[in-house]
């Protein structure tokens, strides 16, 4: 685990918000020189603290009107499966997140979608018919907000 | 609306944000010039929104993330506004999503280790409003996360 200070965590606020602000305007605002700014982004950039950059994409304006989580309860278990299921479903392309979790389910998904009937589509073509796949809950997201987190 | 070019634009920049303008535009065999005005189209279109960068949180020390489905009291007309905005008070939530379907509201939440989540749970968690039922699922491993849309 990384030290890190306040300014590290004001940097690192600010281009969780904007990631496209060069070294010397980050600088400025916390009083700060661009060679010293830049050092620190690259040694949190180094310590994995930053591990990279997300396009802030307008998704209905690009047609992608419907973002569906789906919990998935596998029927099979054991390593064997559990590798299948994960390559298969990564490879779909409209599967945007895997994660693995314990609980009421084994899997947490998330897909985009143009819409309900093209959600159906993937639900029923691509990841009902997944290696082992039992149990799928799923929930229409309405609204989502990320927060910036404890750094403060 | 957006055509052939625009979408490979931004195929190619989700899968590496950073990228400068000239090295995309070498990639898609396109000059510099008609990348830059694509992109400032797209800007003022509202398509692209800009770029934030992806913390990991582990390597900030916090180790334990848990994804909690909270059912509200919809008795309550309020019930989702007052919710989700004493949930914004809480440092240690990351993520705020809304559903239609069994599932009301999701919190994502980090915390330093399982003490660390106990005491953000019951001190901060348990005294949302409105909660009529939670369950929780703790998070083990991202196996697929580039958020990508299939343009």
């Amino acid at each position: 685990m990384m030290d890190t200070d306040d300014i590290d965590h004001q940097l690192l606020r600010a281009l969780a918000l904007d990631a496209s602000q060069s070294a010397g305007a980050l600088g400025r605002k916390f009083g700060l020189s661009q060679p010293a700014t830049w050092r620190r982004i690259k040694r949190l950039t180094e310590a994995g603290v930053i591990v990279g950059r997300r396009l802030d994409l307008d998704r209905e304006k690009l047609g992608f009107g419907v973002t569906v989580f789906l919990g998935i309860k596998l029927a099979t278990k054991g390593r064997v499966s559990l590798d299948d299921f994960e390559r298969a479903v990564s490879a779909i392309p409209e599967v945007q997140t895997v994660e693995h979790v314990l609980g009421m389910y084994d899997y947490r998904l998330r897909v985009t979608a143009r819409d309900i009937a093209d959600f159906e589509r993937v639900l029923r073509r691509r990841v009902m018919t997944l290696p082992g796949v039992g149990d799928v809950e799923a929930n229409v997201l309405l609204s989502e907000e990320r927060r910036p987190g404890p750094l403060g | 609306m957006l055509d052939d070019l625009d979408r490979r634009i931004l195929r190619h920049l989700q899968s590496d944000p950073a990228q400068s303008i000239p090295d995309l535009g070498d990639r898609l065999g396109v000059s510099t010039s008609r990348v830059t005005r694509r992109l400032d189209k797209l800007r003022d279109n509202g398509v692209l929104r800009g770029q934030q960068a992806v913390i990991n949180w582990r390597a900030l020390g916090y180790a334990v993330e848990v994804s909690l489905r909270v059912t509200l009291d919809k008795t309550q007309s309020r019930a989702f506004d007052e919710f989700i905005a004493a949930a914004r008070d809480i440092p240690e939530v990351l993520e705020i999503q809304t559903f239609l379907g069994r599932v009301d509201v999701r919190l994502s939440v980090i915390a330093r280790d399982m003490a660390h989540y106990q005491q953000i749970y019951r001190a901060g968690i348990l005294t949302l409003p409105h909660i009529a039922d939670i369950e929780a699922l703790m998070h083990v491993a991202r196996i697929k996360s580039d958020e990508g849309l299939p343009l």
